[in-house]
């Protein structure tokens, strides 16, 4: 029987106060007024999509072998590579190996239900650990109702027939084009249709038959369903749905709005994993997912549930908040504000491909070196072994730094630099089982940072190359959560 | 060891452009002005130099590759002219490329020229600078702040400093360079600065605020050298003479082994330790006369006198409260304003600070000499403290 047998979940550590986009624009859109409550899920700078892709991935990969992993896909419309294949970046940041599939979901907001009943019959035919991540960061208009609702997230599932936590008892999709929202080739934003028209000639008449197909599918009745995962940006749609399917009302799952957004193709996944997180062996949890049709899956807990200690997940992600109240912080990270910054921040770095290749594990896996005759992990790998008293030639193997514990040896907050959000913290970060290399922290604030604070490894948007349209990629530090 | 270059050549002539930000001038006019100042010190024609170093270390921003910049502006005799660039040592470089053509025999007469044309940016602090592919893709864009504002955090932790007691520290330092630099007429800042100015300066990296930071300006210098025999034919008395050169740089240690506290500089010890062994000095705080380090951050000079032997390790702030580095204190350091003062346009600094050893040790120093020196030091530190290049140049009376 597949299912999921691991899951995990990343939000941003950022979260846009509501009431500072409303104070902001209301005076123009009066509507957002009645929107501003709670928080937004943001991205700092330095997060795309699958900089969370790799984060969420990361949290569902705790504890198991990176070079068991098969395959891996990303669902998302917002890949910051329309061609290099983004769920490649993400197996490179895991260290994934070459022998593996890859491939890019995208084109819909389905297509994080899409892409797991996809990777769910990969499984069927036999091939375990599957990688599946969802992540969405949607850039919106100012002053938008979007900008409201939407957040930035991601959520990753292990996919496989080896002692599922969730197992798959029937899938069922629909596929109908119909247009709530598009966004075109070249156009920054989507453009959006009425919300009463959605409501009733999209949600109300498209997922409820997808519904009742897929527990039929399942010979289930509908109060057979405990926990009902469908994101809207509206709750009450999301309860005549459950309504019209006949489910009950404690199974409507919460669609995470106060302090997360919808997270688009992600938010599936997310609340999925959120109801994982909650699920008791046995429990029925029905997924739907909405967009130019519908997905709905029906999955049921298992007892290897209560095994599965390892994820943060989506309460993990949900209590690591940090509240933004400065609305134009948000319009800055989001190029949504033509803003000075300096000539400082004129230096041109493009990057070498052949470069960039030859260095791929250093840059994008923080692959370092171990010397084999002296045990000193270093970063990065060299021909010739720092440790003085061995320096020998020759004698490193591979050795991953992203999931070692480290701490800080010194830091600094710096007003000089050109970043999107100063100042920018960096210093040296020690591991503390050997090594240490000079890095940048990201997701910290004024005075949090002290020397031994310990930190973890995140994986960034390190720069962009604005004149080529690169976006380059590393590894940053972040003091560690629990 | 080999036996060293103490005493081997001796300089016959400096000079030093006036520092600032001169947006009057570019390069070649400040290489001349340095340059003409030496030659006649010397009493040389441009002839009798038989070979050359030019010191420029962010060349894209000014002279340009080569040295061509050096032999075409001085109209140089078609004599050997050799570029060097070694970070913020290269002024140093230059001159110990010069004195050791001399020592070997090579040459009678060499000249040592250092020049950088920083204010041509557009933007304050130093250049953005091109640092190699691999740095560029895994280390922090940081600044020259930002990489030596992080020894102060270091710092506390290994000494157990409390932040502020050690930014008031950091805050004498500079107060005491900008009273040397205040005599100055050759410095960039030329007045007094109050420790509450400094100490409520706006931040600029973590705990460096404005006056941690020295300046950024536009300057060169310049040095003539021959040998003891060659200069006393010359018609030169009181001789001073080249005690020792020497370079330390690091070679991944401090960036990347788990061995270093981040708290002090490793290279400066070890050329320090091979600089007095060179130059004969057993007993650095009692001998050294007076030295110039690179304070190009406060925090900077505050470790650097201890990694030079002339504080006790984790004495430095106590020296600094008691006035033993101030201009009338036991070893003056930075008589001449430092590079907090003159600021730091790279390829001149390390032969701007010759420059002030050499008129201390020959009085020449108007207003700001000191009674009778004869040991000068000077200290370079190029890059940043987890990897460097630091130089120690030891210059004395012959007599």
């Amino acid at each position: 029987m597949v299912g999921i047998t691991s899951f995990g979940a990343y939000i941003p550590k950022l979260r846009l106060n509501r009431k500072s986009i409303a104070e902001a624009n209301a005076w123009g859109n009066a509507g957002l007024k009645g929107m501003a409550k709670g928080q937004r899920a943001m991205c700092n700078w330095d997060e795309d999509s699958v900089t969370m892709a790799v984060a969420a991935a990361k949290d569902a990969l705790r504890g198991v072998k990176s070079s068991a992993i098969s395959r891996v896909f990303l669902a998302t419309t917002t890949a910051p590579f329309l061609d290099r294949q983004n769920a490649g970046i993400v197996s490179a940041a895991l260290h994934l190996g070459h022998e593996i599939a890859s491939m890019d979901i995208t084109s819909s907001q389905k297509a994080g239900t899409t892409g797991l009943i996809a990777a769910l019959d990969i499984a069927k035919s036999g091939e375990d650990n599957i990688l599946f991540v969802a992540s969405e960061k949607r850039r919106t208009k100012a002053a938008s109702s979007q900008e409201m609702q939407y957040g930035h997230g991601a959520a990753a599932l292990l996919v496989g027939a080896d002692k599922p936590v969730a197992k798959l008892l029937a899938s069922h999709s629909r596929t109908v084009d119909f247009i709530d929202h598009y966004r075109a080739e070249g156009r920054d934003f989507d453009y959006q249709w009425e919300e009463r028209w959605i409501r009733d000639e999209g949600y109300m008449k498209i997922v409820p038959p997808a519904i009742d197909a897929a527990l039929k599918k399942a010979k289930l009745k509908a109060d057979a369903i405990t926990h009902f995962v469908m994101p809207t940006v509206f709750p009450a749609v999301t309860r005549s749905i459950g309504k019209a399917a006949g489910l009950a009302d404690k199974a409507l799952r919460d669609t995470l709005g106060d302090n997360c957004g919808d997270t688009g193709v992600a938010h599936p996944l997310l609340m999925l994993v959120d109801a994982l997180q909650d699920a008791k062996a046995g429990d029925k949890i029905m997924v739907a997912g909405f967009g130019n049709g519908c997905d709905v899956l029906i999955f049921e807990a298992t007892k290897e549930l209560e095994k599965l200690k390892g994820p943060r997940g989506v309460k993990g992600g949900l209590a690591n908040g940090r509240e933004e109240k400065n609305y134009n912080k948000f319009l800055t990270f989001n190029d949504l504000i033509t803003k000075e910054f300096g000539i400082r921040a004129e230096a041109d770095m493009p990057t070498p491909m052949s470069a960039l290749y030859r260095k791929n594990d250093m840059v994008l896996g923080l692959i370092g070196g171990i010397c084999t005759a002296c045990k000193t992990p270093q970063y990065p790998k060299s021909d010739v072994c720092v440790n003085p008293e061995c320096n020998k030639t020759h004698t490193q193997e591979d050795y991953t730094f992203a999931d070692k514990a480290a701490h800080v040896m010194s830091w600094t907050a710096d007003y000089l630099t050109f970043t999107l959000d100063p100042p920018g913290h960096y210093g040296m970060v020690e591991f503390d089982a050997g090594g240490r290399f000079m890095a940048d922290f990201t997701d910290v604030a004024v005075g949090d940072l002290d020397v031994g604070m310990p930190v973890e490894m995140v994986f960034r948007v390190k720069s962009v190359d604005e004149r080529r349209g690169f976006i380059r990629y590393f590894w940053k530090a972040v003091p560690r959560t629990a | 060891m080999g036996a060293g270059i103490r005493d081997k050549v001796a300089i016959v002539g400096m000079g030093c452009s006036k520092f600032g930000e001169r947006w009057d001038v570019g390069a070649e006019e400040l290489l001349v002005e340095a340059y003409e100042e030496a030659r006649k010190d010397a009493g040389i024609t441009t002839g009798e130099i038989q070979a050359a170093w030019l010191s420029t270390a962010l060349e894209d921003f000014n002279v340009g590759k080569s040295a061509l910049p050096l032999s075409m502006t001085l109209r140089l005799p078609n004599i050997p002219v050799t570029r060097v660039e070694n970070y913020c040592a290269s002024g140093t470089e230059a001159f110990r490329g010069a004195a050791y053509a001399v020592a070997a025999g090579a040459c009678d007469i060499a000249l040592a020229a250092g020049v950088e044309k920083l204010k041509d940016t557009g933007y304050g602090g130093l250049p953005n600078r091109t640092r190699g592919i691999n740095s560029d893709m895994i280390r922090p864009n940081n600044t020259a702040p930002g990489a030596f504002a992080q020894l102060a955090s270091a710092y506390r932790a290994k000494h157990n400093v409390k932040k502020e007691d050690l930014k008031k520290a950091i805050g004498m330092v500079s107060e005491k360079s900008h009273a040397n630099g205040a005599l100055n007429p050759k410095a960039h800042l030329q007045k007094a600065v109050s420790l509450d100015t400094i100490l409520s300066a706006p931040m600029i990296a973590e705990p460096l605020g404005l006056f941690d930071c020295c300046g950024v300006s536009d300057g060169a210098a310049a040095a003539i050298i021959t040998t003891p025999e060659i200069a006393r034919s010359m018609g030169k008395h009181n001789l001073i003479t080249v005690k020792s050169l020497q370079l330390a740089l690091s070679n991944g240690l401090e960036a990347e082994h788990n061995s270093w506290d981040g708290s002090y500089f490793h290279t400066t010890r070890i050329a320090a330790k091979r600089a007095y062994e060179e130059a004969g000095i057993t007993r650095p705080r009692e001998e050294i006369s007076l030295f110039e380090v690179h304070d190009c951050f406060s925090i900077t000079e505050l470790v650097t006198v201890e990694d030079l032997f002339i504080s006790p390790e984790g004495g430095a702030i106590k020296d600094y409260m008691d006035g033993f580095y101030n201009a009338d204190g036991k070893v003056p350091c930075q008589i001449d304003g430092g590079l907090k003062c003159f600021g730091h346009p790279v390829g001149a600094s390390g032969l701007r600070m010759l420059y002030e050893m050499y008129l201390q040790l020959l009085g020449r120093a108007g207003k700001r000499q000191l009674k009778d020196p004869r040991i000068g030091m000077t200290h370079n530190l190029g890059g940043m403290p987890n990897a460097n290049v630091s130089s120690v140049a030891i210059i004395g009376r012959l007599d």
